[in-house]
């Protein structure tokens, strides 16, 4: 197919359509208004599939919970201060092992904050947010391209690994018009997920739920889930590398953060310093091994997040001190720009000596 | 010799473990005589919520979930929407139906969901030892109201049937209660109203029931049974709300 041209929120809207999403369940909040409003348009009179605008973002994740039940691929989307109000939802669908597709094109914060793009809801994202022991696997698309890719992505990696899926992007990718080419055509109809709740035909009844008046019953639960976790660390991990092979310094970033950090490092290279950028497209599960490995050859990291640095405990923990690791980030709803980056990263460089190093 | 009652087919052979006197087990049981009188058992599915009866799954043989607090209508909406073939229930107490979840129940009824609320009425929060409900009476004494509820500091006793009826995509609406055999045929008649109105597509119907909950009453079960007469109903008076379903009683 060719190319369209699309802002962000709708890129995903028609990738989540293509990927065989059935249910939407939304409630208005800027800047990703574009994204309920196409599925409002394109999803709520399909046969077989339902939007609605939800009385609150509670209720809608609610709605999702309730459609995953009966076996439909669902989707909710909100921004920052909406995905806290869904945080009960979520932790109710990791504990029921229910898929679901979460987006969050996130802004400023903490409070109302601002409608601006931000990376702050980073911990709340890959930290489970909601209560309880459990994870969610976190994708973190850096263009209109890849919101589409990972869009589709996210259905199937719920479905297989019956988890929800949030999708971390931010204000900026929702709103800006992109080229964006869909790989993958509507599913005529998708297999009913074999233990879904649909009446108790033919079958014995089926009961979904956590709570449990055993402690040992759910510690039995909470291990499957971990063993799940595992796995999905094994598996499912995935990151992109640009210039890393002869680089003294490595920019850490992901999602637009890490679109605005090459543009800097291409600068940079062009002034003869040997920088280079890894971006984590999971951000849980975190490429852990890959920052690691890295070290062997490069010594000094520079993480830059716009906020006030949350990914770079995550670095840290994977450098386990094996490296040096330094910061740079806007929080608020500020976007830097590559020139602004590039004189953090030349003004690191030199700093720490590295066009004399080895 | 006649067999005039049997234990109903889809209620599991599971021992309650509801406090003697409550109200849950009668209604337990008239709704699962009630699915298979129906013949909905193949397609029906309950979202029972936290509180004392979180445990309904244990006793109905049907597909059950459990909801989180509240959100009772906002799951079943969603199963409903994305599975329409199915009959959705939701079995919610007080401050599940009347507190937390009071968006949720309006706007699911505002929308006119094809859903049936099973709304259990017993003026305190159950589970979690007796305290102050919506629907606790004024003056009535709970864990959070030593005093008694006083309507100037607490609120009123909140009358969410007659509320909800108000919204227009509410098509059905009683109250009833389980503390007499009579009150309990009127409770079934009233159940089966209310899922004859959703397998007809008419809309959101809800049945309120009145029941006792000796426990945290502090009273014995014939003296709960009775006041639920004498200071209950006086709060929340039996009958038809609302009935738009232009269907006169099939029995």
């Amino acid at each position: 197919m060719a190319k369209v041209l699309m802002n962000g929120n709708s890129t995903i809207g028609e990738a989540a359509i293509r990927a065989g999403c059935q249910c939407y369940f939304g409630y208005p909040i800027t800047p990703q208004n574009e994204l309920t409003e196409y599925m409002a348009a394109h999803l709520g009179r399909k046969k077989g599939c339902s939007f609605i605008q939800a009385e609150s973002e509670i209720a809608a994740i609610n709605m999702v919970y309730g459609a995953s039940l009966v076996g439909a691929r669902a989707m909710t989307s909100s921004s920052s201060p909406g995905i806290s109000l869904k945080q009960e939802g979520i932790s109710y669908l990791a504990a029921c092992e229910l898929p679901a597709v979460i987006v969050n094109m996130s802004r400023g914060g903490p409070g109302l904050g601002s409608i601006s793009a931000s990376q702050s809801d980073y911990f709340q994202a890959t930290r489970g947010g909601g209560h309880g022991d459990y994870r969610t696997i976190v994708l973190a698309p850096s263009s209109g391209q890849e919101l589409a890719d990972l869009t589709h992505r996210a259905f199937d990696l719920a479905d297989k690994y019956q988890i929800p899926v949030i999708i971390l992007g931010d204000g900026m990718l929702g709103q800006m018009m992109e080229p964006v080419e869909f790989k993958h055509e509507a599913p005529e109809e998708l297999p009913i997920r074999s233990n879904a709740l649909r009446g108790a035909k033919g079958r014995p009844s089926r009961i979904i739920k956590t709570f449990t008046s055993k402690p040992t019953e759910l510690e039995e639960i909470n291990w499957s889930l971990f063993r799940r976790y595992q796995l999905i660390k094994k598996e499912e991990t995935a990151f992109e590398t640009f210039l890393v092979e002869d680089a003294k310094l490595i920019v850490v970033a992901f999602g637009i953060a890490a679109r605005i950090a090459k543009g800097a490092i291409k600068n940079a290279r062009t002034n003869g310093l040997k920088v280079g950028m890894l971006r984590p497209i999971t951000l849980w599960p975190f490429p852990s091994e890959k920052v690691k490995g890295l070290a062997k050859r490069t010594r000094h990291f520079l993480v830059f997040e716009m906020s006030m640095g949350q990914m770079i405990e995550d670095v840290q923990l994977a450098l386990e001190g094996k490296g040096e690791v330094s910061f740079y980030g806007r929080p608020g709803g500020v976007i830097p720009t590559p020139s602004e980056v590039f004189r953090a990263v030349s003004r690191l460089y030199h700093q720490k000596g590295l066009e004399s190093a080895k | 010799m006649r067999k005039v009652y049997t234990r109903p087919r889809l209620l599991k052979r599971v021992p309650f473990h509801y406090c003697p006197g409550c109200g849950h087990s009668i209604i337990h049981r008239v709704m699962c005589e009630l699915i298979d009188e129906m013949d909905l058992h193949d397609r029906i599915i309950g979202i029972p919520p936290p509180g004392c009866s979180v445990f309904a799954y244990h006793y109905f043989d049907v597909d059950m979930a459990e909801s989180a607090h509240g959100r009772g209508a906002a799951v079943a909406t969603g199963i409903k929407r994305a599975f329409p073939e199915a009959i959705v229930f939701t079995y919610q107490g007080d401050g599940d139906l009347a507190a937390i979840g009071t968006a949720e129940t309006i706007h699911a009824a505002n929308r006119g969901e094809g859903i049936t609320a099973i709304f259990i009425n017993n003026a305190v929060y159950g589970m979690t030892g007796g305290q102050m409900a919506p629907t606790t009476l004024s003056d009535q004494v709970t864990t959070t109201t030593p005093y008694g509820r006083d309507v100037n500091i607490e609120g009123y006793p909140i009358r969410m049937s007659e509320i909800v009826a108000l919204v227009r995509g509410a098509v059905y609406i009683e109250r009833t209660a389980v503390n007499s055999p009579a009150n309990i045929r009127k409770t079934k008649k009233a159940i089966r109203k209310a899922l004859q109105a959703q397998i007809d597509d008419l809309g959101f119907s809800l049945v309120e029931i009145l029941s006792p909950c000796p426990t945290n009453w502090r009273m014995t079960p014939l003296e709960s049974w009775q006041w639920i007469d004498k200071v209950m109903t006086r709060e929340f008076p039996l009958g038809v709300i609302k009935d738009i379903t232009g269907k006169t009683d099939a029995d």
